[in-house]
């Protein structure tokens, strides 16, 4: 019974369900949504980092691709909402798959730059490019989704939207990362040699998971564009990016669950800690600090190691069940 | 089976091949030895698309010239590398899973269900230690693991690249002791080793190297007998040994 009780999956789904029971205020739902959204950047973002070894400096570029792709098209109303979505998943999917294929022969380091390099150069051109992206102020009226008619046009009623979508891109990753592809990207973090050397076609696999991340922060910009209705440069630049990392890294590399935790701690923090006004920026980097000194796995498997070792204490030794 | 001709090979300036000739025949197990910087673990390498190389490499008629690793596996070659190169974090399972990597599509679950099986009652240790990290083995175990991923491939031909490397004699000789029942199962093993002397008591032929070139070849008895190769491995007269590597 406990162990039912303890499926993350129904713990998710009752979490999603409940909270609006007991939220009312939207700038809450406004809240939620950006977790949600965070979360689906995160978990793709971990499934390059934490599965298959590679890092990202430029996930910024794809989050802002989708946003932008959905908000250009959608606010001078050329286009459905949803077709501009999935145009905003070609267009970062392609660009993912042209900049990773030189891009992804590189490693480590010379990784990070080029992905660095990639995220600065869509940055700026969000920026120049005044005509269609509004420069740095931004761009303005982009309309909210609807389903079947039913406007989704207040945090309330997009939360479901977004929540579900987390949910079956959580579900469709843990899926994956278990399967025979998921053990290929692990394989392929350990050494590529030997994966190679099992017919695992390295390059191949990497420009695929590499493509399906941009795909998730694509989806996750368009989500973006369409819950605050407005978008500027600065959320793409590569502070953000940074940013990504650091939930992935936080939450815990090669965790699915640990990308939700990681983004929604690192979105809640901020909001909490405005509260030291001045001083936010100094304890929230303390925060980062003292987490990663302490559980250096990250949250979900930090905060599951201590607590089986407080149950082995109290138990008195016996292995717990 | 494997004919390689006149193969070179260079790192940079280095040359670690210059001119190597040999070939293994289906079904038998030969012997690749020589010291080390010999060129042994190259002309693996070479053969298995993981180091470039100028010259002439067929396995089964087909020229292996500028194919890439995954292909070569696809092929029906598979390299047990030096070290061995397991996934330390990975289980057994798991890791004997990856092995069957490229089967997934092409067959049904059973017959890798089947080579499964078979492994783990030619290696009975892997069988107990399943859900163990492959990381937490003993030497000899993880050099079991490797050779059972491989396997896990349904090669043709087999590579392994000093099996004996860093274990006890007597856990040497339980391994190389394996590759016999693997030759009964028709598996071609070409075996690269240090220990010359245990090589030569499994092997059916062998060839010499050193410094990039094949010294020697012959059958593996003979070789046992030859005067050159026990002097060789006792390292007399080799004083201005190079270390092409």
């Amino acid at each position: 019974m406990t162990r039912l009780l303890l499926n993350p999956w129904l713990l998710f789904a009752a979490g999603v369900l409940l909270v609006p029971q007991a939220v009312t205020n939207q700038y809450y739902f406004t809240l939620l949504n950006i977790i949600g959204i965070h979360t689906i950047l995160v978990v793709g973002l971990n499934l390059l980092m934490g599965y298959a070894g590679q890092i990202s400096l430029g996930h910024a570029a794809f989050f802002g691709l989708g946003a932008y792709t959905s908000g250009i098209l959608t606010a001078a109303g050329v286009v459905n909402p949803w077709l501009a979505l999935l145009l905003g998943l070609v267009v970062s999917g392609s660009a993912a798959f042209l900049i990773g294929i030189p891009v992804l022969k590189l490693r480590g380091y010379y990784l990070a730059m080029a992905t660095l390099g990639f995220g600065v150069i869509i940055f700026i051109v969000l920026v120049q490019g005044h005509r269609f992206t509004g420069g740095p102020s931004g761009l303005h009226g982009i309309p909210s989704l609807s389903l079947g008619g039913f406007p989704l046009d207040t945090p309330f009623r997009l939360y479901f939207l977004v929540w579900t979508c987390v949910g079956l891109l959580l579900a469709f990753s843990a899926n994956l990362v278990d399967s025979r592809v998921g053990r290929a990207l692990r394989a392929l973090h350990d050494s590529e040699t030997a994966a190679q050397s099992l017919a695992v076609h390295t390059a191949r696999l990497k420009l695929q998971i590499f493509v399906l991340s941009a795909l998730y922060a694509s989806l996750a910009g368009s989500l973006y564009a369409h819950t605050l209705n407005f978008i500027a440069p600065s959320s793409f630049d590569i502070m953000f990016s940074i940013k990504l990392v650091t939930m992935v890294v936080v939450g815990g590399m090669a965790s699915i669950w640990g990308s939700l935790l990681g983004a929604a701690t690192l979105t809640v923090l901020p909001e909490f800690l405005a509260f030291f006004q001045e001083f936010e920026v100094v304890i929230y980097g303390a925060i980062l600090m003292v987490v990663m000194i302490f559980l250096p796995r990250g949250l979900v498997r930090g905060l599951m190691d201590l607590w089986e070792r407080r149950h082995r204490l109290t138990e008195g030794g016996t292995t717990p069940g | 089976m494997l004919r390689i001709r006149n193969l070179f090979a260079y790192y940079g300036a280095v040359t670690a091949l210059s001119g190597v000739t040999c070939r293994v025949r289906e079904g038998e197990v030969v012997a690749l030895i020589g010291a080390n910087g010999a060129g042994k673990t190259t002309l693996l390498n070479a053969v298995c698309g993981l180091v470039r190389w100028q010259g002439e490499v067929t396995f089964q008629g087909r020229s292996l010239a500028g194919m890439a690793p995954e292909a070569i596996v696809g092929l029906g070659v598979s390299q047990v590398a030096e070290g061995r190169q397991l996934f330390a974090p990975m289980s057994v399972a798991e890791n004997l899973e990856l092995g069957a990597y490229r089967r997934y599509r092409r067959e049904e679950r059973g017959a890798i269900e089947r080579d499964r099986e078979w492994l783990l009652e030619l290696f009975p240790k892997l069988r107990e230690r399943q859900e163990q990290r492959a990381g937490t083995l003993s030497g000899g175990e993880q050099q079991m693991l490797a050779i059972a991923r491989a396997l896990m491939a349904r090669p043709r031909l087999l590579l392994l690249d000093e099996p004996s490397l860093g274990l006890a004699p007597l856990v040497v000789e339980s391994i190389l002791a394996t590759l016999g029942e693997l030759r009964a199962q028709g598996v071609t093993i070409l075996l690269v080793e240090q220990n010359a002397r245990a090589a030569l008591k499994v092997a059916d032929r062998a060839y010499v190297m050193e410094t990039g070139r094949i010294m020697l070849s012959g059958s593996a008895r003979d070789l046992l007998q030859d005067r050159q190769v026990t002097r060789a491995y006792l390292g007399r007269d080799y004083k201005e040994f190079t270390e092409g590597r």
